[in-house]
């Protein structure tokens, strides 16, 4: 079976700089890495191809020809091709432009079973790409996934982590999931998937290779808009005490405490 | 009057999940600016106390009501709901950013072709052009991002549970509720087989007093003196993201964007700076406590007891006269 994983670059670090008077991020001054939370569905589609051998994975990534390092990387651990979304039109995407681009490729590549996608990225913290795929593609879609249970030609079952317990759930293929980190540590790098990675060409999808419109993508086919980005000014009335030794703030604590009923 | 703000209620098996009644906490000043109805659209199964969601806010309720929507499917929810608010039309639409909410509202989106903004911490009206504002951490969590959808409608967004407390509930309050039987025509692709029923390991998001922990407290041997702290005071223990990134303690300890949101009586942050990611998840505490050795902690912004102190000599003299008090109740 052919399967997608969708996998993102992210800043390295939460500690990213802000250009103040743009209110956008100094990417050039962070190193990007894969999205940690994308780790986990490669993971899902090795375990995956382990059960049902006759298995394809193909990575895809949205982003700047830098990218193409977050494929290579999903290479190493076992994936077997990848595919880089990269059009400077492609640029300031929301979900749902991101969803619609991505779309646009999976229409174009013929029969497939799965598109397995991280629970979110680090940085946008949405989760939103997977089920807006699934929506624009009217696929059925799996969100929380946390155990394969069962893969066959024409299904999958899986288990869901929800807020009261686990769901578990058979879902006809072709599918989007969405897993967590319930699915099982990441394996690393083999020494013989570096290799191939290095070998591996990346083919690279742009604007006009996908068939698309310049109105259709980026930030021109985002229903969204960020109007205003700032530093949060949070007005509480707080009282700072500077205390000289740990009895006089465990007193305060305490006197707090009672105040309130608490103790 | 323009059209409905209306909010997407939620059902926990045949009753109905609190998480909708905050929904219409958040709900209730946009529609007031916007002049508008607030609605509810819920989807079950002979459910329970229908009429609470007016006394807790709504002017109207939506209940589609058949034996496939007694639990949640995200095809036959959307079978239902994409019809609805065609001809609905409305202005906005809120959820709770629960796993449902986060699984229906961007599969929505992606077939109304429109705008949904993850995780709001305020939602507000532009008085200008009435457009939704939506403000939300954004980058890592560092910074606030206010987002708009101009063009298209509905705007969507999700909140997060305990983000709000509920309106006063009050039964003397009028509203319609119209019990619809929808028709649903659709073989699901996604069939539940089973559910296993968990307890949820920390009862974090109830507390009524979470002791929390950060990098301050440099290693785990010493975060887990909260865990002696919290059984004395009998709350839960929560952490910020560095700590559960280090295998201090499990994520589902987590406080803030990426883990949980908690409003308790009291918050007592310990060795925690307050990046605007964990302030999102406690902010709406009722009281604060903060002890950081850094006087400039972002933390302290949000404290109503900022104490500039080291953790790890507090500690120890914070659980000995408590459990001193114990005894001599």
């Amino acid at each position: 079976m052919n399967i997608y994983v969708l996998v993102k670059q992210v800043p390295a670090t939460d500690k990213v700089k802000i250009d103040e008077t743009t209110g956008t991020m100094k990417r050039e001054e962070v190193e990007a890495v894969i999205n940690p939370l994308d780790l986990y569905a490669i993971e899902g589609a090795l375990r995956i191809r382990e059960i049902y051998n006759d298995s394809h994975i193909t990575a895809v990534s949205m982003g700047p020809s830098k990218a193409e390092e977050v494929l290579k990387e999903a290479i190493s651990m076992g994936c077997d091709h990848g595919i880089l979304l990269s059009d400077r039109a492609f640029a300031g995407a929301d979900t749902w432009a991101t969803s619609y681009t991505i779309a646009s490729l999976i229409k174009k590549m013929g029969d497939f079973s799965l598109i397995i996608t991280g629970e979110k990225a680090t940085d946008g913290e949405t989760g939103q790409v997977g089920p807006s795929l699934a929506g624009q593609l009217n696929l059925p879609i799996v969100t929380y996934v946390g155990s394969i249970v069962e893969v066959r030609d024409d299904y999958i079952v899986v288990e869901r982590e929800i807020e009261y317990g686990t769901e578990v759930v058979r879902v006809k293929l072709p599918a989007v999931i969405s897993v967590v980190k319930a699915i099982g540590e990441p394996r690393l790098p083999t020494l013989r998937g570096k290799i191939r990675a290095r070998e591996t060409r990346i083919d690279v999808y742009n604007l006009e290779s996908l068939g698309l419109n310049r109105e259709e993508v980026g930030l021109s086919g985002s229903p969204t808009r960020v109007v205003k980005v700032f530093y949060p000014r949070i007005s509480r009335e707080g009282k700072k005490v500077k205390t000289s030794t740990p009895d006089e703030a465990v007193n305060s604590i305490i006197q707090f405490l009672e105040i309130r009923g608490i103790l | 009057m323009s059209k409905d703000v209306i909010i997407l209620g939620e059902t926990k098996g045949e009753k109905i999940h609190p998480v909708t009644y905050e929904l219409l906490a958040w709900g209730k000043g946009l529609s007031e600016k916007l002049n508008s109805n607030l609605s509810v659209v819920i989807l079950g199964k002979n459910l329970e106390g229908v009429e609470e969601i007016i006394y807790y806010g709504a002017d109207k309720v939506y209940y589609f009501e058949h034996s496939a929507l007694d639990i949640f499917n995200v095809e036959i929810y959307s079978e239902v709901l994409v019809p609805f608010i065609k001809k609905m039309q409305p202005e906005i639409v809120l959820a709770g950013a629960t796993t449902t909410g986060r699984t229906i509202m961007p599969y929505l989106a992606g077939k109304l072709k429109t705008g949904l903004t993850a995780d709001c911490t305020s939602l507000d009206i532009e008085e200008k052009t009435g457009l939704l504002l939506q403000t939300r951490p954004a980058i890592g969590g560092n910074v606030l991002a206010t987002i708009k959808t101009p063009l298209h409608k509905p705007q969507m967004a999700t909140v997060r549970p305990k983000g709000k407390r509920p309106l006063e509930r009050d039964p003397n309050r009028k509203g319609d509720i119209e019990i619809i039987r929808p028709e649903i025509n659709i073989n699901s692709r996604i069939e539940r087989l089973d559910f296993k029923t968990r307890e949820e390991e920390v009862s974090l998001v109830d507390a009524e007093i979470v002791v929390s922990g950060g990098k301050g407290l440099k290693d785990p041997q010493n975060f887990s003196m909260l865990f002696e702290i919290s059984r004395i005071l009998g709350a839960a223990v929560g952490a910020s993201r560095s700590v559960v990134d280090m295998g201090w303690v499990e994520y589902p300890h987590q406080v803030g964007l990426s883990g949980k949101t908690v409003n308790p009586r009291v918050y007592i942050a310990i060795g925690i700076s307050g990046a605007v990611q964990h302030l999102a998840g406690m902010m709406n505490s009722e009281s604060i406590i903060a002890i950081n050795k850094d006087p400039e902690a972002p933390i302290f912004q949000v404290a109503d007891l900022g104490i500039v102190g080291d953790a790890l000599e507090i500690l120890p003299v914070l659980k000995k006269r408590l459990e001193e008090r114990k005894r001599n109740v």
